[in-house]
């Protein structure tokens, strides 16, 4: 059993734990991911590390509640405990012996990207930040980027704060403005990464992407999580979850995140369902 | 009087219509009266061949004579001296070709039922008695197994016999490795492996779930941790695919995926989080155990048709004969000599169909077994919404690619000497990580051997 010990909401469906496990902290490094299980009947759900107090023994996750279990994920609270809780799980990022880099994170990515961006400074890379989000009030880590990057570009869609438009905009100028990046590190929805590669491709600079597919062990046991990257049929867990991402067939990944779409949608929708009885009954 | 009945006493069995609905145990087990019956059939051969067809030599005709005189207790006894998990291996332990291979009565009609009468003791111990053995004096001496299977389970329980303090690391996050993960329910019933652990944990086994050596800690990690000894059974997990195109379509996976979300995650629950594929119809390629294991998963979960779809002939499958009839029996339709070239998708990148084309045996090729050549021009379509790929695995490279000094062969095998040590100082191994994807009793067997060797080894430092 590993025990929440600090919980926060960073904005309406995101919220940040900090969990006591004190194996995955001693080892956990940026770019590896934890899986959890919430309790008996629970599903293993990966999650990439979002920060580690190897002193406190705690490993911090910050999660969207988007899907069945990362609701009820969301609903536990300090003091409570999570029953299973493995890692560090995957390869790290690949951080040594770059100069400049630019880490981009789109939405809730942006709390994986966040240690990478980090662990890139501390290495001793100069490091440029783009995040994107939709709109204002779901911006998260805004002060935490601040304090490791070099240069720090706030995008939103709707333009209610910092620029307006996507995260490809500002990379494209600093791109076409003659910067050279050793490394561009996407993180965040398919699409995005899908286009920073698009992005980057034409001025050659070597992009990696962290990649989240479905999973069940964790360990190079199932394969459900496996991906082509340049032709090879490659398994996350064990080989990623960061690949170079401009050999990563991005089409066949987000077909293959929507095996079980139907599914989850059918839940919530009973889950909704049920909510509205019970309020029902308890109305009358 | 021998009882000379040239047949086995049948075991009970639920229907199998009924059966291919449920996931609860397909064969029922003998009564005491049908396993007395049985034990008569045994001749108590002054040189008894069973006891060296099995891999961890089992007192079998010792055993059998007292089932026959009804003293169940004593019967558990002789077997569990050298065996730890009989309720296991009774189950699923391939007892045609060891075991009842040589069984004297085989040679006109069938041999004693051995696995059956194992069973039967092993249940009627642990549904009557189920006493907890007792932990013996610790004699300070820390052993580190990894992973928790038949092998890991096996030798840490002969090793804690013998005083060792013994701790086991599972990267899953229940104990039993293949035994709870691959194997499903009604061959296997989890409450039973879930006993066995029970039991491992009295006599002081340290068992630490979710830690997945080679990430979590490495080797050199446990020895500095004060383990003198490491036994590595961490088996073979590495799915197989083919690599033919349509292999990432939606509606393909390992077996080893599908029996996970249905074994260890209860996806065939209600309760459970976890999803799983519920399909129309079923393509498994592969003809081992794994394979019948998944067609008969699927056909549990609703599929109206599941095929067996297998490369060479019926006499060439691997699987039990046992498994291939039950799977018959429950519906399940065989297509041999067929083997798939592409699966096709439809414009949502599912599955919708698999193309096969028909083999012909020609010469026989390394494995002995005749060499299945194409059919030019024999393609036909199968209709299915699933495939689940059931092509064999092969060890998982985690703990050679993080431990310094462990080699292994081509195959990602782990090298190991006589004495079950691999090319690191005081770290052994067996099972499926050293021999690739084999059985639950040779793992059993291998685990023993391990721990007779870590033993010898200790006392000699």
């Amino acid at each position: 059993m590993y025990k929440i010990v600090r919980k926060k909401e960073l904005n309406p469906t995101v919220t940040l734990m900090e969990v006591e496990a004190p194996f995955v902290a001693k080892k956990a490094k940026a770019g590896q991911f934890i899986i959890f299980r919430i309790d008996e009947q629970g599903e293993r759900v990966p999650l990439t590390i979002a920060g580690y107090d190897r002193e406190k023994g705690t490993v911090t996750i910050i999660f969207q509640k988007v899907g069945f279990s990362t609701i009820a994920l969301g609903e536990l609270n300090e003091g409570d405990y999570i029953r299973d809780f493995v890692g560090p799980l995957g390869k790290p990022s690949e951080v040594e012996g770059k100069k400049k880099v630019c880490v981009i994170g789109g939405g809730v990515g942006c709390a994986i990207a966040l240690p990478s961006a980090a662990a890139f400074k501390e290495a001793g890379a100069e490091v440029t930040v783009i995040v994107g989000f939709r709109s204002k009030d779901i911006v998260i880590l805004e002060d935490e980027f601040k304090a490791v990057a070099d240069r720090f570009i706030m995008m939103t869609d709707d333009g209610s704060y910092g620029r307006h438009g996507l995260v490809t905009q500002p990379l494209q100028e600093l791109l076409e403005a003659g910067e050279k990046f050793d490394e561009v590190l996407a993180i965040g929805p398919v699409p995005m990464m899908k286009f920073v590669c698009k992005t980057t491709e034409p001025f050659g600079v070597y992009t990696v992407v962290s990649l989240n597919p479905i999973m069940v062990d964790g360990t190079g046991m199932c394969g459900g999580c496996r991906v082509t990257v340049g032709g090879e049929t490659k398994f996350a867990c064990v080989d990623g979850p960061e690949f170079d991402g401009h050999k990563v067939d991005f089409a066949e990944l987000s077909s293959r995140n929507g095996i079980y779409r139907d599914r989850e949608a059918e839940v919530k929708k009973d889950h909704a369902c049920r909510i509205e009885a019970m309020g029902k009954t308890l109305i009358q | 009087m021998a009882n000379m009945t040239l047949t086995k006493t049948p075991m009970p069995e639920q229907d199998p219509q009924v059966r291919a609905h449920n996931f609860k145990e397909v064969a029922l087990g003998y009564t005491a009266e049908m396993a007395m019956e049985e034990a008569g059939r045994c001749l108590h051969c002054k040189n008894p061949k069973c006891v060296e067809g099995c891999p961890v030599n089992v007192r079998i005709p010792e055993f059998i004579s007292k089932v026959a005189e009804g003293d169940f207790k004593a019967a558990y006894e002789i077997i569990t001296s050298t065996n730890a998990l009989p309720a296991l291996s009774g189950r699923v332990c391939p007892q045609e070709s060891q075991c009842e291979s040589k069984c004297v009565r085989g040679i006109k009609g069938e041999p004693v039922a051995i696995g059956r009468l194992e069973r039967f003791v092993a249940d009627w111990y642990r549904e009557n008695i189920n006493a907890m053995p007792e932990k013996v004096p610790s004699n300070g001496i820390k052993v580190a197994v990894v992973g928790s299977g038949p092998a890991g389970l096996t030798c840490a329980s002969d090793l804690a016999k013998k005083g060792y303090q013994v701790s086991i690391f599972e990267a899953l996050h229940t104990a039993g490795g293949v035994l709870v993960y691959g194997i499903p329910e009604f061959r296997l019933p989890k409450a039973i492996v879930a006993n066995e652990v029970k039991k491992l944990e009295a006599e002081g086994v340290e068992i630490m779930t979710n830690m997945v050596i080679g990430r979590v800690l490495t080797i050199d990690e446990l020895f500095e941790m004060g383990f003198k000894a490491v036994f590595v059974g961490s088996g073979a997990g590495l799915p197989m695919f083919m690599n033919i195109p349509g292999e990432s379509l939606k509606g393909v996976l390992s077996a080893n995926e599908y029996l996970t979300r249905t074994n260890l995650m209860k996806a065939y629950t209600e309760q459970a989080d976890t999803p799983i594929i519920h399909s129309e119809a079923v393509a498994v390629v592969g003809g081992g155990n794994v394979a019948m294991d998944a067609a008969r998963c699927a056909m549990r979960l609703g599929a109206g048709h599941v095929y067996i779809v297998y490369r060479r002939g019926e006499a060439e499958m691997p699987a039990r004969l046992e498994e291939q009839h039950h799977a018959k029996q429950e519906g399940i339709e065989f297509k041999t000599l067929c083997n798939p070239v592409e699966i096709v998708g439809d414009e949502t990148g599912r599955v919708c169909g698999m193309k096969c084309i028909r083999m012909e045996l020609g010469e026989p090729d390394a494995s002995g077994r005749r060499r299945p050549v194409p059919v030019e021009g024999s393609e036909f379509m199968l209709d299915v919404d699933t495939v689940i790929m059931a092509l064999g695995t092969s060890p998982n490279p985690l703990l050679r690619t993080t431990t310094p000094g462990l080699e292994t062969n081509r195959k990602g095998c782990l090298i190991v000497n006589e004495n079950e040590m691999t090319t690191r100082d005081g770290v052994f191994a067996g099972g499926d990580a050293v021999t690739g994807a084999a059985t639950v009793i040779l793992a059993m067997g291998a685990g023993k051997k391990g721990a007779a060797a870590i033993d010898a080894y200790l006392q000699n430092k």
